[in-house]
Order: structure tokens, then sequence, then C-alpha cells
């Protein structure tokens, strides 16, 4: 399989990701959605790296998943807390930027 | 050594000059009064000196430097003219501002300091501008001076800021002059476009040489007659001068009687070949000078105010004067004007002796005032007479020349009218000297009404003036004497031969005037009231000043009123409603694209998605 491939399954989950992260009702939903579009990204770069035998990109993709984890772990405090103040975490009913 | 006439009348012009600035720069000097007034005194004796020599010199002279330089040509100068009519109007002006100066410091003394020291530098300005108006070469600088000499008329007149009748006389003073002064603007740039030239030696050489084209050399004239109607008081724009009257009496006497109101008739004076090529204007100011001549001597039969009745006499006199140059005779008004400088500034300075003593300007508080103080009594009548045009006196000879040219001229509705305001001008004079030298004592010589004018105490008995103001007095009254014997044997030759009848009937009806005053105020012969009653609607519209004031007043008020609503109904509707309708769409277009703005956090990514995904698209297939 050639870095086309690669680079095709990661556009897959890419777009996957983005079409959670806009039609998802549930703020946990949204964030997994998230979660896939970052890793679509950590595919490219892997597959970048590994087609041009340079680690770099490798080196890279270790250090998006330990900010990932810790994305994770913010986002989820953030929407207990959410959870906490408005007694919902549906993303319809967080409009307070509404104009 | 005689220096050369156009540098005397150079340092006679900058002598005023620099009192003013003196007197302007150093304020702590101006804050002192008296000093002040002192320096300006010696300014323009000095000044009068260099005037006299120039005079007396009787040398044409042009000095001139460069000012407005256009286009390799030069646009404008400024300079002096010294030739034999502006060095005799420069020594008339010299001696009445010094005169005047001198008398001020008795007239004014009870006045604060600094009030003082602002009064002399006003009136330095005046006569620095005024001379620089009868010394002008060219247009330019003589308009400039033109409204330099209103502005100081506006000043003195507005001394006495805190009076509102004094405050509203100076402003009228300067719109109705500067209604004229217009006209006199629109002239000097027309006659420029038609001659390529400001000068007015060059222009009397196109004049002389006929290569002035004469098309709509009447629309010129005309206007340059305009600014002189404003500043000479004629019909209609005359309203402004007895208001004028609110300034102190000596300003009076300088301004409004010898030099700044005859500037009009010194400009037609000085332009008279000009006019001499429009005959239809000349007649327009000879039968306007008259009727003004008419219309100002029936009005100054009514005045009570003895300051009033002086000014109506010299608008009545300018009227005169017009008429004179209307009948192409411009050197015999001009005359007229140097004589009636002399004898208007000693009335105008007898009445303030007058004021000054008896605090009061109505005749009808003076009476018998002849025994208290005869030397004002003696030129005052000094001064009425040759007002009269008796012989002997300053104004005989030029009243009776005037009457001779207008009658030379073939005016002869003119020359009625003005037979009769020579009547009526004796009339109206001795009913003044009478009523307040002669007759009964009033009873309100013990009346205590408020000062009025000099700020003065009215329960001391009224007396002679102190020196300071009796010297000019007795100096204008001895040249008014002097020119007036001197011109009663010694007739110079006129252009023009008046007929046998004219002197004796013009002096016969100077002594009718004065005989029916004495008649009517002295014996009380005859009841004033018998008059009234006879020339009621006269009468009735004399005390209304013909409604003159009213109707501009209306008139004017009008006008304003409807500019301005004009005016505020454009800005309402037009400017601001372009305004309005322009934050009204913004207001809407805001409020209509505010929805799209859901609030969804979700909403947003999606827009970033499509934004993100137009924006490749448009990279691969535009850009690429």
């Amino acid at each position: 399989m050639g870095l086309q491939a690669y680079l095709t399954l990661a556009a897959v989950v890419f777009c996957i990701g983005l079409f959670g992260v806009i039609t998802r009702r549930n703020t946990i939903g949204i964030l997994l959605g998230i979660e896939l579009m970052l890793n679509s990204v950590n595919i490219n770069l892997v597959a970048f790296a590994r087609f041009s035998g340079d680690v770099t990109g490798m080196v890279f993709t270790i250090f998006t998943i330990c900010i990932t984890v810790a994305e994770a772990a913010l986002g989820l405090a953030i929407v207990i807390l959410l959870f906490r103040v408005r007694r919902t975490v549906t993303a319809d009913h967080l409009d307070l930027l509404k104009g | 050594m005689m220096a050369d006439a156009g540098t005397l009348t150079l340092a006679a012009l900058l002598l005023h000059a620099l009192a003013f600035l003196l007197l302007a720069v150093a304020a702590p000097l101006r804050r002192l009064g008296r000093p002040a007034a002192y320096v300006s005194i010696l300014c323009a004796a000095g000044s009068l000196a260099a005037a006299v020599q120039a005079w007396r010199s009787e040398a044409i002279s042009r000095l001139v430097w460069e000012w407005l330089p256009a286009q390799g040509q030069t646009l404008a100068t400024v300079g002096v003219l010294a030739d034999a009519d502006s060095t005799i109007m420069l020594t008339l002006v010299a001696l009445v501002a010094l005169l005047v100066q001198v008398y001020s410091l008795g007239y004014l003394s009870d006045e604060p300091a600094p009030g003082l020291g602002r009064y002399y530098t006003y009136q330095s300005l005046f006569a620095f501008s005024m001379m620089g108006l009868v010394l002008a070469p060219n247009f330019v600088q003589l308009f400039i001076c033109w409204e330099l000499v209103g502005l100081c008329s506006y000043l003195l007149i507005g001394y006495w800021y805190q009076r509102p009748a004094a405050a509203r006389a100076a402003v009228k003073a300067f719109w109705v002059t500067k209604a004229g002064d217009v006209g006199l603007l629109i002239g000097i740039v027309l006659l420029w476009r038609q001659s390529g030239t400001f000068d007015l030696t060059e222009l009397r050489v196109l004049v002389e040489n006929g290569t002035l084209p004469t098309a709509g050399l009447s629309v010129i004239t005309f206007c340059i007659y305009l600014g002189a109607v404003g500043k000479s008081a004629q019909f209609p724009l005359h309203v402004w001068l007895p208001d004028a009257m609110e300034g102190p009496t000596p300003v009076s006497a300088l301004i409004h009687a010898a030099t700044m109101v005859t500037a009009g008739v010194y400009l037609l004076l000085r332009t008279s070949w000009l006019f001499a090529l429009t005959p239809d204007v000349l007649l327009i100011v000879a039968w306007i000078g008259a009727f003004t001549a008419l219309l100002a001597a029936v009005l100054a039969c009514v005045q009570d105010d003895i300051k009033r009745v002086l000014a109506y006499s010299t608008v009545s006199q300018l009227g005169y004067m017009m008429t004179a140059i209307g009948a192409g005779f411009a050197g015999v008004g001009f005359f007229h004007l140097l004589t009636h400088g002399l004898f208007k500034a000693l009335l105008f300075l007898g009445a303030g002796a007058v004021i000054h003593a008896v605090g009061s300007n109505n005749l009808s508080e003076m009476g018998q005032l002849a025994r208290r103080m005869p030397q004002t009594a003696i030129v005052f009548v000094v001064g009425t007479l040759s007002l009269a045009g008796i012989p002997l006196f300053a104004g005989f000879l030029s009243k009776e020349e005037i009457l001779g040219a207008v009658w030379e001229g073939g005016l002869i509705g003119p020359f009625v009218l003005l037979m009769i305001v020579a009547f009526l001008t004796a009339f109206y004079m001795f009913r003044a000297v009478f009523l307040a030298f002669f007759g009964t004592a009033a009873a309100a010589a013990t009346h205590a009404s408020p000062p009025h004018d000099a700020g003065h105490d009215v329960t001391h008995v009224p007396h002679d003036p102190p020196a300071s103001m009796a010297l000019p007095l007795w100096i204008l009254a001895a040249l008014s004497m002097a020119v007036g014997i001197y011109f009663t044997f010694a007739h110079p030759a006129p252009a023009f031969t008046s007929p046998a009848w004219l002197m004796p009937s013009a002096v016969g009806v100077a002594v009718a005037g004065i005989l029916l005053a004495w008649l009517t105020y002295q014996r009380r012969l005859i009841d004033p009231a018998s008059f009234t009653t006879a020339f009621a609607p006269v009468y009735r519209a004399a005390l209304a000043r013909f409604w003159l004031d009213d109707l501009f007043e209306r008139g004017f008020g009008a006008a304003t009123l409807g500019f301005s609503r004009l005016i505020g109904w454009v800005d309402r509707y037009l400017v601001d409603g372009v305004l309005n309708a322009l934050s009204a769409w913004t207001l809407t277009a805001g409020d209509d694209m505010r929805t799209m703005q859901s609030g969804r956090a979700q909403d947003y990514v999606y827009g970033v998605a499509v934004g993100l995904l137009v924006l490749l698209l448009w990279a691969r297939w535009v850009l690429a």
C-alpha cells in the first residue's frame, strides 16, 4: 500500500470526526469527534514519516498523543463543570453567544 | 530744508500708526490713561505739523511700494499720493484729530484710566486709517482703510459698551455702512476687470486717453457710489448716523461730522473723472443728495437731543456736498466738505461742552446757558452762523457755491430742495441755539435727571469748560471766522458764473430761517405748537423718523428670519435627513444580520469548515 491509501484513510477519519463535531448534540460526542480529527492528523504524520524515512513525524505524533490526553481530560472536566452549572450538556442549549 | 511732500504725508500717517502701536502693545502705558493720552496727542501734533508742511509745499508726489505682485506685474501697491486735494484733506484730518484729542482730555476727565487709554488707542488708529484713506494711491489701500475707519467708528461709538443703546448703535452703524461697503468692493473689482489696474493715477490716465471701455461703466460707478451712500449717510442708509451719537461727543465731532462721514464725498471727488463718464449716475447722486438734505433737515427740526440735531444737520450737509458732486462740480462739494469739517467739529465740541456742563443731551433741559457759559455760547453761535451760511462765516461761500453749481448744472429740482434746506438749516440750528443758550431757563435745570452723556454730576451750576476743552473750541471758532472772512473778501474765481440773484436770495433764505426761529423760540410770538398742527402729518412722520428705521428693522428681521428658516429646513430635512437615513439603514441591517449569530458552537465550526473548503477550492481551481 502506498502513501495515498494512508492519506485517504486520514481524510476519511477527519471528515467523520468533523461530521461528528458538527452534528452531535451531546458535548461528549463532540469531544469524541475532535479526538477523531486529531488522530487523523496523527495518521498523516506517521504516514509521511514512514514514507520519507524521517522519524521527526513520529516524534511529533508521540507529543500529539500526550497533549490529546491532557486535552481530553480538560475537555471532560469542562463538560462535568458545565453539567453542574447548567444541568445539561446538550450543545443546542449552550447558546450564550447568541446575538 | 523742505522735505518732499510725499515723505511729509508719510510721516503724518506713520506718526499716528506709531502712537497706535505704542499704546496697543505697551499695555501698562495704555492703562495709565493720561500719559497714554499725552503720547497720542504728541504724535497727533507732530502729524499736524507734517501735514501742514505737505500742504504748504503744494507739490504733487507719489510714493508707492509694491505689495501684491502677481504674474510679473504688480496687483496692488501701498503708499501715499500727495496732491492738492489729499494734502488739504490730510491737514483737516490732522487738525480736527489733534483738537479732538486735546478736547477729550477735559471731556473724559472722569473716565477710569484704562478706559481713557483704550479711547486714545482707538483715536490713534482712527487717525491713521483716515489718513491712509485720504492718501491712498489705489483702490485696494483705499478700501482697506475705508473698512478700518468703519471699524474705529464701531469701536468708538460703542466706547461705553456697558450701555445697551451704545452697543446697539455701534452694531447698527457697522451693519448699515457694511451694506454700502459691499457695493464699493464689487465696484472696485468690476473696475479692475474692466481696466486691469487698481491704481488711481493709472486709471486717470486711461480715462483721459479715452482707452477705458465705457460699456457697463455706469454699474461700476453706481457700485462705488453705494459705498459713499453708506459711509456718507445718504438716503436710505443714513439711519446709522443719528444713532451713532451714543458715542462720546468728541468722537461724534471727529468721526461723524468732520472726517469719516465725509470719506464718501472724498471718494467721489477722488474719482470724479470716472464719474464724469457716467452722467446718469451723477444725476442719481444729485437727486439722492438733495433728497437726503431735505429729509434730514426736516428730521433735525423735531429733535430734542442737541447731538441728534447736529447729526441730522451733518446728514443734511453731506447731502449738499453730494448734490454739488452730482451737478458735476466735485471741487465745490469738496470745498464745502472742508469748511463743514471746521464748523461742524466746532458745533459738536460746543455741544459737548454744554452736555458736559448740564449733564443732559436734551434741549428741553437747557436754557439761558449764555449767562452761565458765555464762551461756549459765543463759539457755538459762530458755528451756527457758519452752518446757516451767513456772510463772513465759513459756510457762507461754500454753501452759496454749491447752490450756484447746482443751478449751473441745470438741476432745478435739487436746487429748489436745497433752497428749502438752507431755510430749514438756519431755522433748526437757531432753534437749538435759542433753546439752549437763550430763551427761558429750563425748569429741568434743577430737575435731577440721571446724567446722560459725560457721567457728570448735575447738581452743580453749569459753567464754561476747562482750558483743554475751551482751547480747541476757540481755535476752531477762529478758523471758521478766518476762513469765512478770507473767502468773503478774496473770492476765488469759481469754475462757473452763478446768477446775480443767487447770493442775496441764499442769504435772505437763511436770515428768514433765523428770524422765524427767533420769533418762535426767543420772543415766543409764534407758538411752536402751531407748526406741529400746521404740518401735523409731516411732524408725526418726522417723529417716527419717517418709519425708515422700523422698515429696515422689520425688513432686515423678516429677511434674516426667512433666510434662517430656509437654512434651518435644509439642515433639518436635507442634511440631517441623509444622516438619519444612513443610520437607520445601518441599524436595520445590523438587526437583520444579528440572527446569523446563533450562539451554538457547532454552527461556528460548520461555518469555519465550509469557509475552509471554499478557500481550498478557490486555491485549487482559481489560483492554480
